[in-house]
């Protein structure tokens, strides 16, 4: 993994040379062949579209279950323990990506585990997180490398990203994705009716902890897009913007993946043109869609409840 | 009631048991098929314990225990259960719909792929039954108490069930809409012809539609006609304390002297 991304190159070039950057100033304009062609000029390019996209893809499905199973702050803090993860490998001579599997898998084992006892720790789950960037913090130090390690990391690095480093991402997406298919209405059972789900022979505990498990894993490859700081931008937000237009978990999934891998593309293509980092503009995406989500849903409720509606006469008569 | 029909219940020196703590022992009861028991007891006296029994989620400290015929065990199809519901989250973006249908496929591997629809027409004819095809489509958490009560149940038939084991389906409700669905089951139960075991607190909205009462408490199990077992003799036994039923002219029955044991019966 490269330690500094392409942006923090780009503006030393500018200042550098400025002649020859401003001769090879990348085109944009109405020719939308010319602008696919300029976008998938360089490798390191072509490198972030593909791993963002199955990156994207893996965190959009998973992160529909997340947000239904009230697991966003698990999943926060799972990125958090990959950052004293990766730094640790990287002192001891292993890949990041190495160190974010293991400590992520390993933390999201014990939090599958744990299962409902996890419900409503919210303090324990804090200072775990905390601890683990103090950690982080410690490894980056003795590390004694550049600080840019450390931004990478926390922030993401996905101009950096090797051809190795593409197609680990790749395999790890494709069997996140794979292995939620195949969980997917067993899971789905257990999360919307624990209970039933249990005494119609679905495994609960065992799913809870795969489910983890396969979280851990999609969150390690997320970090390299938007990092362990903005994690929340690729899995919760597009679930949570989907989960306002549909009722159907089928179209929830879908919906919520094609929105986290919109967002990618979007921060991706921005960030090839603007002098700034990529985590700034798909967080930028993420929460503006999200806030633009809200209104919209609310003004589509707001029409709704100026009309009768007879399914609820229940409800509207024991409403205050 | 047939003889030559096996019972859908026999439990013989049955015993259950919370980790170490015995909750009751020695109850030996026979449901027969096509029956409609309606299960009594103070809360904590290990209603919902029995339920878990008879689902094979939980192992009986003692004695023996058959369901239709077999030992149970979990994941039972011929099963369907409407667990105590605490409160669906409002914001819930699931529809009514998909938990109904949980309840016919929700076990299986995989996505639905293929002709899908056997299983939707399943799932119309089990929100039909229970007359919740106004609602059905609606997200779950922003129905009513007895409207979301009816697509569990819904969900509860549509696997195809032999056994209804519902705990508190009447919490919460009104008392209009506890005679309402107490009606609905007690209907279903018919033309389906299933037993029904069902956990209430109050006796009185099931009174015209069960068939016998299992009552739960202090340690043990006693079942019979509704007359017979809510008696101030029976109850005071039972609870070996001092318990008196009364009886209004509507033939409702009222218990009186459990006030310790129910401050929070009504919650």
């Amino acid at each position: 993994m490269a330690t500094c991304s392409w942006w923090a190159w780009r503006r030393k070039a500018r200042i550098t040379m400025l002649e020859p950057y401003l001769a090879a100033v990348p085109y944009f304009g109405w020719d939308v062949l010319r602008d696919l062609q300029e976008l998938f000029r360089y490798a390191f390019m072509q490198h972030a579209f593909e791993a963002g996209t199955m990156v994207a893809l893996s965190a959009g499905v998973i992160g529909y279950f997340v947000v239904l199973r009230g697991l966003s702050f698990a999943a926060h803090a799972l990125s958090h323990i990959g950052f004293a993860g990766a730094t640790g490998a990287v002192l001891v001579g292993a890949g990041p990506l190495v160190g974010l599997l293991t400590f992520t898998m390993a933390a999201g084992g014990v939090m599958g585990a744990l299962g409902q006892r996890l419900r409503g720790r919210d303090v324990t789950i804090g200072l775990v997180m905390a601890w683990s960037l103090g950690l982080g913090v410690l490894f980056t130090r003795l590390y004694q490398g550049s600080a840019n390690l450390a931004i990478g990391i926390l922030f993401g690095q996905i101009f950096g990203i090797t051809t190795q480093e593409v197609a680990v991402t790749f395999i790890a997406g494709a069997l996140t994705v794979l292995a939620l298919v195949v969980i997917y209405r067993p899971l789905l059972f257990a999360t919307l009716d624990e209970e039933v789900a249990e005494a119609k022979g679905v495994p609960v505990r065992g799913l809870a902890i795969i489910f983890m498990v396969i979280l851990a894993v999609a969150v390690s490859e997320a970090v390299q897009v938007v990092g362990v700081l903005l994690i929340f931008a690729l899995i919760v937000a597009p679930a949570a913007i989907a989960d306002r237009f549909t009722t159907r978990p089928s179209r929830g999934v879908l919906l919520s993946a094609v929105l986290a891998v919109l967002f990618t593309w979007a921060g991706l293509t921005i960030a090839y043109y603007l002098p700034y980092p990529v985590g700034f503009f798909i967080t930028t995406i993420a929460f503006w869609s999200y806030v633009l989500a809200r209104v919209l849903s609310a003004v589509v409720a707001r029409r709704a409840t100026g009309r009768v509606r007879p399914w609820r006469e229940e409800q509207v008569r024991h409403s205050p | 009631m047939d003889r030559s029909i096996p019972p859908a219940i026999v439990a013989e020196g049955l015993a259950a048991a919370y980790g170490d703590r015995l909750i009751w022992q020695n109850a030996s009861f026979t449901v027969k098929t096509g029956e409609f028991v309606a299960v009594l007891g103070p809360n904590g006296s290990g209603k919902s314990t029995l339920l878990r029994l008879l689902l094979g989620l939980t192992p009986p400290a003692a004695g023996s225990l058959e369901v239709l015929g077999k030992r149970p065990h979990r994941g039972n199809a011929q099963i369907g259960y409407v667990p105590q519901r605490r409160n669906i989250d409002r914001d819930l973006p699931v529809r009514g719909r998909d938990f109904v249908h949980l309840g016919i496929d929700g076990n299986r591997w995989g996505v639905a792929l293929g002709n899908t629809a056997d299983s939707h027409q399943q799932v119309d004819q089990a929100i039909m039954a229970v007359e919740a095809r106004a609602y059905a489509d609606r997200p779950i958490g922003r129905l009513s108490g007895g409207e979301q009560q009816r697509l569990l149940l819904a969900q509860a038939l549509a696997g195809g069930p032999q056994m209804l084991l519902l705990d508190e389906p009447l919490a919460s409700l009104d008392l209009r809409n506890q005679i309402v669905i107490a009606e609905l089951v007690a209907e279903l139960a018919r033309a389906n012809k299933l037993t029904v075991l069902l956990i209430a607190h109050d006796i009185n909205p099931l009174l015209p539609i069960v068939d016998r009462v299992l009552y739960v408490a202090h340690g043990g199990v006693a079942i019979g006609k509704p007359a017979e077992v809510i008696t101030t003799e029976q109850l005071s036994r039972l609870y070996d304390a001092p318990i008196e039923v009364l009886h209004d002219t509507h033939g409702h029955m009222f218990v009186v002297g459990l006030e310790a044991e129910s401050a929070h019966h009504d919650a």
